[in-house]
């Protein structure tokens, strides 16, 4: 993989970079509406409205929360170690942005007799990295709340990253399952073999809730926000934070949310397969076909999106013992069992039914 | 020059300068954060010698894991310049001594060792694939392979015990 | 013991069944239930464009009111202020000079009339101790304000416009109720 990128070929270049700068934007601007929609499902839950003030419909309030954040004085605390501290931030948003790149947005456009295919990188290692930089993500809450030299910064951050920790595990041996349905690692041969034949899901059930709860859970996301209760540990690891730095923080949640929605449609729901249709009929329409492709993805995300800010106003909060038996106890042994079962059905398979 | 080289070059200052740092930086967070920059680097002298897989898992174990831990403790112990006791000197002293004796073995070692032919492999070789690499842990490699697991098995179990205790 | 209300229900302490064990189903009733509220009628009424309608005997913002040719009302006896139970009315009583027979009703009138809206419970006591019908509450509220001294309202604050130079005005301030009141008397 890597001599294609590193060999000096300039329209490569440039078409990887308007691929970069065109995903990181749309992530930008889905987070963003996120926020949003976020504000909208808690309000139509509660039987209120919702914010609607802000344009038709409200639809420009991310832009005046943003402009806010934006305005807002900036404070750093004055025994805080001022480096990491604003590094914090960037890490979490770094972190966040990065798992974008082995994501396959599509199949492959034609532009100008070009192909174009709408991946960034497609290296055949592409969950592993997933769940490299998804692993980095701690570092955000770590440095951030230590750098705040506030205990209860501190204190949350630990948590933050002690649970993220506890939850990659369950979250990795769900998927060890799946791969072995798959047989790759490549996210777009993961996509290709869905397309071809069912949906990941109908195989592996469990391994997707496992999944699912797990990327809740490496989120902070509701019943398992504890990194940040409001009212509990005063604010979580970012209470020291102000301004767009705090706004970071909140935009990286919004992103994972995103970007997690994004792999659990592509490792289960098919990635960019367009539902009850045989795509493959469908070749004729060219770079409509891709275009479609690419919405029916975004359209199950936003459906992903959607159930996490239901799950997220519906389920209380998990107290932290509870939290830890549940990823510990609950979960790993039951994504073992998953591995183990599915283990032995692909041994049994493969030696065709032969006991 | 090729572009693998200058990537190659760089990583390595990258990863020299980071591992000096995590040596002379007086506070122990900056060494772990200057621990992980190495790591890193380490990573990407692995994807340059298309060992993928052991890349990113360096990444994934290493810095994702085991510096998340040592950070956990630094943090907890509170741990700042101002606290660090200081050395006597004649420790200083024999440190100096030990360290001169190392570097005096090591360059009568490496004088020995025929360095030319082995420089590293760029892009050959695809033993670090995934599938290749999984082939040979389980068919060549296997006894070792699961002689090491039960090691970290019995690692758990310890560490279980312990824990309850 | 008689329960206070029919729909108390007595504590169910019975162990967790495997199925409640799980939470997965409780958790999928509890979204449901969400969910239903989705598509739920919205009980927020968006203010300014709507408003939500006053009761018939609704008491807001105290008016002080003219005659119909235009005169203040109020005497300045002071009954009203007796009354009230909050003590926010307070008044300065002067005399009528000659010349000034359209301006006031009586010989005497409030020079000064203020009633602190912060103070104020909105009883209507000093409606029903008025002997010249000159003071009763309206059908709007005090609208916010940065500063306690914006909710001390005088006398240019509450008197009514004047019937005869500003017809449409005084109407509007009377209100829909005593408007009525006063045809079908």
């Amino acid at each position: 993989m890597h001599s294609a990128l590193l060999a000096i070929d300039l329209f490569l270049v440039i078409e990887k970079l308007v691929l970069i700068v065109g995903i990181v934007s749309i992530s930008l601007v889905i987070a963003m509406y996120e926020t949003y929609a976020e504000r909208k499902v808690a309000a139509f839950i509660q039987d209120r409205r919702g914010p609607n003030r802000a344009g038709p419909f409200g639809i420009l309030q991310p832009l005046a929360d943003g402009l806010k954040l934006f305005m807002k004085e900036e404070i750093i605390p004055n025994t805080s170690n001022r480096f990491l501290f604003i590094l914090g931030p960037c890490l979490a948003m770094l972190a966040a942005m990065m798992t974008s790149a082995v994501i396959p947005w599509g199949g492959t456009l034609n532009v100008f007799g070009r192909e174009v295919n709408l991946q960034i990188a497609d290296i055949n290692i592409g969950i592993l990295y997933v769940f490299g930089v998804v692993s980095m993500g701690v570092y955000g809450i770590m440095i951030g709340g230590w750098a705040s030299n506030n205990k209860f910064s501190l204190m949350a951050a630990l948590r933050g990253a002690s649970q993220v920790i506890s939850y990659e595990l369950p979250m990795g041996l769900s998927l060890i399952a799946l791969l072995m349905l798959t047989g790759s690692l490549k996210m777009s041969e993961i996509v290709g073999q869905q397309i071809d034949s069912w949906y990941n899901v109908l195989y592996q059930p469990l391994g997707f809730f496992i999944f699912l709860v797990c990327a809740f859970a490496e989120c902070n996301r509701t019943p398992f926000d504890l990194p940040e209760a409001e009212n509990e540990l005063n604010f979580g690891y970012h209470q020291e934070y102000s301004s767009m730095k705090l706004g970071f923080y909140l935009f990286a949640e919004y992103i994972n949310m995103f970007i997690s929605s994004v792999v659990m449609a592509t490792l289960f729901w098919g990635g960019y397969d367009i539902p009850f249709v045989n795509d493959a009929s469908l070749t004729g329409m060219g770079n409509w076909l891709v275009l479609l492709q690419g919405l029916s993805l975004f359209i199950k995300v936003a459906i992903f999106i959607f159930v996490f800010m239901w799950v997220r106003w519906t389920i209380p909060r998990f107290r932290y013992d509870q939290l830890m038996n549940l990823g510990w106890k609950a979960l790993i042994p039951l994504s073992l069992v998953n591995m183990i079962v599915t283990a032995a059905i692909v041994l049994l398979k493969t030696n065709g039914w032969k006991f | 020059m090729d572009i693998s080289q200058v990537l190659f070059y760089a990583l390595s200052a990258m990863a020299l300068g980071s591992a000096i740092m995590v040596v002379i930086s007086r506070n122990p967070v900056h060494s772990v954060l200057w621990l992980i920059i190495t790591f890193f680097a380490i990573s990407g002298h692995y994807i340059l010698m298309n060992a993928q897989f052991l890349g990113i898992v360096n990444l994934i174990v290493y810095a994702g894991a085991i510096m998340v831990l040592f950070l956990f403790v630094i943090m907890l112990m509170n741990l700042n310049a101002e606290t660090e006791p200081q050395k006597n000197k004649w420790l200083k002293l024999a440190g100096v001594v030990a360290g001169g004796c190392l570097l005096l073995v090591l360059v009568a070692a490496l004088k020995q060792a025929e360095v030319k032919g082995k420089v590293a492999m760029l892009e050959t070789g695809d033993i670090g694939l995934i599938r290749n690499l999984g082939k040979a842990l389980f068919t060549d490699f296997v006894v070792p392979f699961e002689i090491s697991s039960i090691l970290f098995l019995s690692a758990m179990v310890g560490a279980v015990v312990i824990g309850k205790k | 013991m008689q329960a206070l209300t029919s729909r108390a229900k007595p504590v169910d302490r019975k162990p967790m069944t495997f199925l409640e064990k799980l939470y997965v189903w409780s958790i999928f009733k509890g979204m449901m239930i969400t969910l239903r509220h989705l598509f739920k009628k919205k009980a927020t009424i968006s203010y300014p464009e709507e408003k939500r309608p006053f009761s018939p005997v609704f008491r807001g913002l105290h008016i002080l009111n003219r005659d119909e040719e235009g005169r203040e009302r109020c005497t300045a006896c002071g009954l009203c202020a007796l009354a009230c139970p909050a003590e926010a009315i307070t008044m300065e009583a002067a005399e009528r000079l000659p010349g000034e027979e359209n301006l006031y009703r009586e010989e005497k009138y409030a020079a000064k009339y203020e009633i602190n809206m912060l103070r104020c419970i909105f009883c209507g006591l000093c409606e029903e101790a008025c002997p010249k019908d000159a003071v009763y509450l309206s059908e709007t509220f005090a609208p916010s304000n940065y500063q306690r001294k914006g909710f001390i309202y005088g006398k240019q604050d509450l008197l009514i416009p004047n019937p005869k130079d500003n017809p449409g005005e005084y109407w509007k301030a009377v209100g829909n109720r005593k408007a009525n009141k006063e045809q079908s008397n």
